[in-house]
């Protein structure tokens, strides 16, 4: 469902991703976990076009999403967009519209990208609002909500355009402790009751566990391993994921 | 010179009569200056080659003449190039144009305002550059820039005295008619700035308690 094949950004002389070669199969929930600046996120940014990779290949779906041989410059095209429609994405920091109420979030892209009519779009929306428990918000605008809360609606806002893929770049780094087991609740659901292909950069190691099908250690821009969570949380075969896991499990 | 009770409440007619020529062009001009203004910023942040730096050519051009010099010029210049208009109209479009300039770069810093998520959110979502633009970005640049458009909006009124130097009959016009035909300038002026202090005053009260009512939502 997602490749990347030798894959690098720099920032400078900072390469957050060197020559990256990855994979998803359809339907998988894999969770990429490492330290802080290993490039995990520019992973998901890469995917929902948010940021261009200076060399590779990025396909999603079968559909190429970037195509960068060293140096020509990245064509942005009707592939790369028909490739970004099948990725939805959850931000750390939900990133609702502020001045929409929690209904308008959720339907404004069904609306006017898919041109979906009005009362079918609304009549989806509150489906997905009721099945992330906030049937009772929905005219509430986001800065009446709470960040748990905040972050269902923007989970109902990505599902709302039917993507094939789901990234959540740290969906509860910036929820208060007692607001992210109801975040997870609705993401384990998810997982559970959908085919949907997801992957998460999370720093929640039993979810990372409990939900995913496969976990991914990064470290400087690269896969330093990858299995069953079991595997990698019980039995790591390498040195720099034994020390990651220690340090995170321990504090 | 003393204070002519009797000559004060005679003029108060014609000031009023002044008093709403300059309301006119103040808001004609706002209206104006508030849509030119909007479409300057935003093509500016589009980044258009060429375009948007002669629209950033043209802010700073306008900003750095004073008002006076393009009042004049549209006066007295363009009709020698056939562009010829009445006072009024010439001062309406000269005050838009002027202030067009001062609002692109209040809503420049609008748009600047706007989180970078909002604009991240739009791209996750596909949403088309113009829905970005008219649904999620502009409504919150808007809001969070009233307060200020607003007192551009008063400044604006007390400005347009200027454009009584192209004979546009407003109130500070109306005022120095009537001192020069009778020979008496202390009423007609004294009245004619307390007019303009008692729409400005309670105008930019309003405003300053609509920037409160409209603090930022993030």
């Amino acid at each position: 469902m997602i490749t990347f094949q030798q894959v690098s950004k720099r920032w400078g002389d900072n390469e957050v991703l060197k020559s990256l070669d990855f994979e998803v199969l359809p339907g998988e929930k894999v969770s990429i976990i490492g330290p802080s600046g290993s490039g995990k996120t520019t992973i998901l940014r890469i995917l929902m076009t948010l940021e261009s990779p200076n060399e590779g290949l990025v396909t999603v779906n079968g559909k190429t999403l970037w195509d960068v041989k060293a140096g020509t410059r990245p064509k942005e095209a009707k592939e790369m967009r028909a490739a970004r429609r099948d990725v939805g994405m959850v931000f750390q920091q939900f990133n609702l519209f502020p001045h929409m109420s929690a209904l308008e979030n959720v339907m404004e892209a069904p609306v006017k990208v898919l041109k979906m009519d009005k009362e079918q779009a609304r009549a989806r929306a509150v489906d997905l609002l009721e099945m992330v428990g906030l049937a009772k918000h929905l005219e509430h605008r986001p800065p009446k909500l709470s960040g748990g809360q905040q972050q269902r609606v923007a989970i109902a806002r990505a599902l709302a355009m039917r993507p094939k893929v789901m990234l959540f770049d740290e969906p509860t780094s910036a929820l208060d402790p007692e607001l992210i087991g109801e975040v997870l609740g609705v993401i384990r659901e998810l997982g559970h009751s959908t085919d949907m292909t997801m992957l998460m950069v999370t720093h929640e190691m039993r979810f990372a566990e409990e939900i995913s099908d496969r976990v991914a250690t990064f470290d400087h821009g690269r896969v330093i391993e990858r299995g069953a969570p079991h595997e990698i949380f019980n039995n790591p075969k390498e040195e720099r994921t034994r020390k990651f896991l220690k340090a995170v499990l321990e504090h | 010179m003393i204070w002519d009770q009797s000559f004060a409440l005679s003029i108060i007619p014609q000031l009023l009569e002044g008093l709403q020529v300059t309301v006119q062009i103040t808001l004609l001009g706002f209206a104006i200056a508030v849509v030119l203004g909007l479409v300057v910023a935003v093509i500016r942040r589009l980044e258009i080659p060429v375009l948007s730096r002669v629209l950033g050519g043209y802010v700073q051009f306008v900003r750095g003449t004073p008002l006076l010099v393009q009042a004049y010029t549209a006066f007295f210049v363009l009709p020698a190039y056939g562009l010829r208009f009445s006072a009024v109209v010439t001062g309406v479009i000269v005050m838009g144009v002027n202030y067009s300039a001062y609002c692109a770069e209040v809503y420049r810093a609008g748009i600047q305002d706007v989180p970078r998520g909002q604009w991240e959110a739009a791209t996750a979502l596909s949403l088309p550059a113009h829905s970005t633009w008219a649904r999620v970005i502009l409504p919150q640049a808007i809001r969070s820039v009233v307060p200020v458009l607003g007192n551009y909006l008063v400044q604006m009124f007390k400005d347009s005295a200027v454009l009584s130097a192209i004979t546009v009959f407003e109130l500070l016009n109306a005022a120095q008619s009537i001192g020069s035909s009778n020979f008496r300038y202390l009423e007609p002026l004294t009245l004619a700035g307390l007019l303009f202090f008692l729409v400005s005053f309670p105008a930019s009260h309003f405003f300053r308690t609509l920037e409160r009512r409209l603090a930022p939502t993030h």
